[in-house]
């Protein structure tokens, strides 16, 4: 991609699950090993001040990205870079300092506002938490001036700080999630489907907060959501996940209006259409392969109605996808050039 | 095809009122709310979690959760009033008369019995079919569903079946006794997009085939676009706009729903904020005067918080709102 240094840098992460059954089931049933790939090799680089969405259907291994970023899991591959300094997989830094500032840099929004704040602390230590972990020597009045800004920054007022979280609604503990990640001052948010949980007109609320902050902050965002409406609405670029690796990544604009992958056609034909303009939906065929037994090659390539000999064997990788596009897209068909224009969906045959 | 549906409606529910009896009061979680389906009719009804939209549909089907009860109004199909039925007897309309789907397909299927054992049950009960006969509609169900190997998959147990197939297979026990209407509350939301549409070109080809009419609860107003022939929009226990589907999505005129499209993103359209009604919907517990939005209302005046509007005709639809009842 063009100028400005990535902010966040992951270079082939993978991150492999061990779900293998019991030692004595394996031995009495003669079974091997059994491996989740829930990440396998992705490269993507976020530059400041962007907002990258992250789309895919259940089990394509998106959240599983957001908590490689933020440290929850260890990459089986690869390296995750923050501002030049590797925070994990191969070569991390050895200076603790310097990871701990890259660890205060980036915070996490998770998706269920009512599974990520404890119930039994006031709204004002939740908040204060974060900073209390990062900086322990801040006095109680600075503490308490800093937890009302935030409150005021999010949309709440500075006296919800000693209600509980139970006395919010859904969209207020979603804001107060916000104020909790915001409180170390970080440069980049995770945001792990953080408005899938919430009502539609509440939803709009914490997406225009989101952006709002990101304007005045100049924030950086990893945006994942199962929804292609919502990426589409606050994503500068967007990278479409399906089993563990990026099949697509594009501008915004560029991926919604000429999406060069298979997948990412289909998706986008399949989404339900306000409009109503009286396009018939192409039923796609298929489902997601199991993840634990996926298809040799192109992962996509059972579903996929292009997919040839190369396909079934070789695992594209994501290059730039030509032609005019501006986009990148990991499909033999793209590269090849065999793959039509996007056809206008045909009529589901009733 | 306005207030409601042409000729014979198939269901009519007049005046449905649904309360929860609690320490703290009556909660009425479904307030006076009135419609009609047509035969082969597919209504939406969409709102916020909370609305009520899924308790009228659980009230229709005669199922819901004590200590809740149906405390007035009335639920008639075909002419013939169901929602004072005793148990038993609603037992028989329920499948054999209303289908349902719900929105997980795991927790609607046994997980002990085969998929089979579960079908032919549904169709022996409802329908005097021997147990191969039985069978074989059950098989000719599952194929129609689009079970691929129906015959092979009949035995297999639910656990055995992804998404979904499990959503297609509650549709299939659905469709068991063919009934003239189908309640689906939410069937597409616990799906992933590109299985969601392969559910509702198949709930849309089902209904066409069979003359099936449906009322499809749901919060996601692109299912309803794609799907239903009109929508009723619940706010807080009520009906406060309802007509054609296209009319109410392009030309809303509560201000509740104009609020909801607004603040719906679309990945056609590039805005750079999304409408926002600020505020939450109350709790019913705290149900304000008058009209029940005039708090989050940008256009509210006097009267709405004084007075409750009833469903006035506008445009092509109808709304509750006294904005409406302004115009000339």
């Amino acid at each position: 991609m063009n100028s400005g240094a990535a902010l966040l840098d992951l270079r082939g992460i993978a991150r492999y699950f061990d779900v293998s059954p019991p030692w004595l089931d394996r031995v009495l049933e003669r079974r091997g090993r059994v491996t989740l790939k829930a990440v396998d090799g992705i490269d993507l680089a976020i530059r400041k001040g962007e907002t990258v969405g992250l789309v895919g259907e259940s089990g394509c291994g998106k959240s599983t990205v957001a908590r490689l970023i933020v440290g929850l899991y260890a990459p089986t591959r690869g390296s995750i870079q923050y501002d030049g300094v590797t925070i994990a997989g191969q070569g991390t830094t050895t200076d603790a300092r310097a990871l701990r500032h890259a660890r205060r840099g980036m915070q996490m929004i998770f998706q269920d506002p009512y599974a990520s704040l404890n119930p039994r602390w006031r709204v004002a230590d939740i908040v204060a938490e974060p900073i209390r972990a990062h900086a322990p020597a801040t006095s109680r009045a600075q503490l308490d001036e800093r937890v009302a800004a935030l409150l005021v920054q999010v949309g709440l007022a500075a006296a919800d700080g000693v209600k509980y979280p139970h006395q919010f609604s859904g969209g207020q503990r979603q804001r107060i999630s916000i104020a909790r990640a915001l409180s170390t001052n970080p440069q980049f948010l995770v945001c792990d489907e953080p408005t899938s949980a919430l009502d539609v007109s509440v939803q709009a609320q914490v997406l225009n907060l989101m952006r709002d902050l990101s304007h005045a902050l100049g924030l950086t965002y990893l945006f994942i959501s199962h929804n292609l409406a919502v990426v589409h609405h606050i994503a500068d670029r967007v990278g479409v996940m399906y089993l563990g690796r990026i099949v697509e990544l594009a501008p915004t604009r560029e991926l919604f209006a000429n999406p060069q992958h298979p997948y990412t056609r289909m998706l986008l034909d399949a989404v339900p259409d306000l409009e109503m303009t009286g396009k018939s939906r192409v039923a796609v065929a298929g489902e997601v392969p199991n993840p634990l037994d996926p298809p040799p090659g192109c992962t996509f390539h059972p579903r996929c109605p292009f997919a040839n000999e190369r396909c079934r064997q070789e695992i594209p990788k994501l290059r730039a996808a030509g032609g005019g596009a501006r986009g990148e897209a990991a499909c033999h068909a793209v590269e090849e050039g065999r793959l039509p224009p996007r056809a206008i969906p045909l009529a589901i045959p009733l | 095809m306005t207030f409601a549906a042409a000729g014979e409606p198939l269901l009519a529910v007049e005046r449905l009122r649904v309360e929860f009896p609690t320490r703290r009061g009556t909660l009425v979680a479904v307030h006076d709310v009135s419609f009609s389906i047509a035969p082969g009719e597919v209504l939406g009804v969409v709102g916020e979690s909370g609305a009520g939209k899924s308790l009228t549909g659980a009230a229709i089907i005669g199922l819901i959760d004590p200590p809740g009860r149906i405390a007035g109004g009335s639920v008639r199909l075909a002419g013939r009033r169901i929602d004072n039925l005793p148990y038993d007897a609603m037992r028989l309309v329920r499948g054999r008369e209303i289908g349902a789907v719900f929105q997980d397909p795991l927790t609607s299927l046994n997980p002990l019995y085969t998929i089979g054992r579960q079908l032919v049950e549904t169709i022996r009960t409802h329908l005097p079919l021997g147990e191969s006969d039985a069978r074989k509609r059950a098989i000719a169900l599952l194929e129609e569903v689009g079970i691929p190997a129906a015959a092979r998959r009949i035995d297999h147990y639910p656990h055995q079946f992804s998404g979904g197939m499990r959503q297609r297979v509650v549709i299939a026990l659905a469709l068991a006794a063919n009934p003239k209407l189908i309640v689906a509350d939410e069937p597409t939301t616990a799906l992933d997009v590109s299985i969601q549409a392969q559910i509702i070109a198949l709930l849309k080809r089902l209904c066409r085939d069979h003359g099936t009419a449906v009322m499809l609860v749901t919060h996601d107003m692109g299912v309803i676009a794609e799907t239903a022939d009109r929508v009723a929009v619940m706010y807080a226990g009520r009906i406060v706009e309802i007509g054609p589907v296209a009319d109410v999505i392009h030309r809303p005129q509560h201000p509740y729903t104009v609020g909801l499209m607004g603040s719906i993103p679309s990945i056609v359209e590039e805005r750079e904020r999304l409408t926002q009604i600020d505020g939450a919907m109350p709790r019913l517990t705290a149900i304000p005067p008058g009209c029940a939005f005039n708090p989050r209302c940008p256009h509210a005046f006097e009267r709405c918080r004084r007075e409750r509007p009833e469903l006035i005709p506008a445009g092509a639809t109808v709304a509750a709102c006294w904005l409406v009842a302004q115009m000339p």
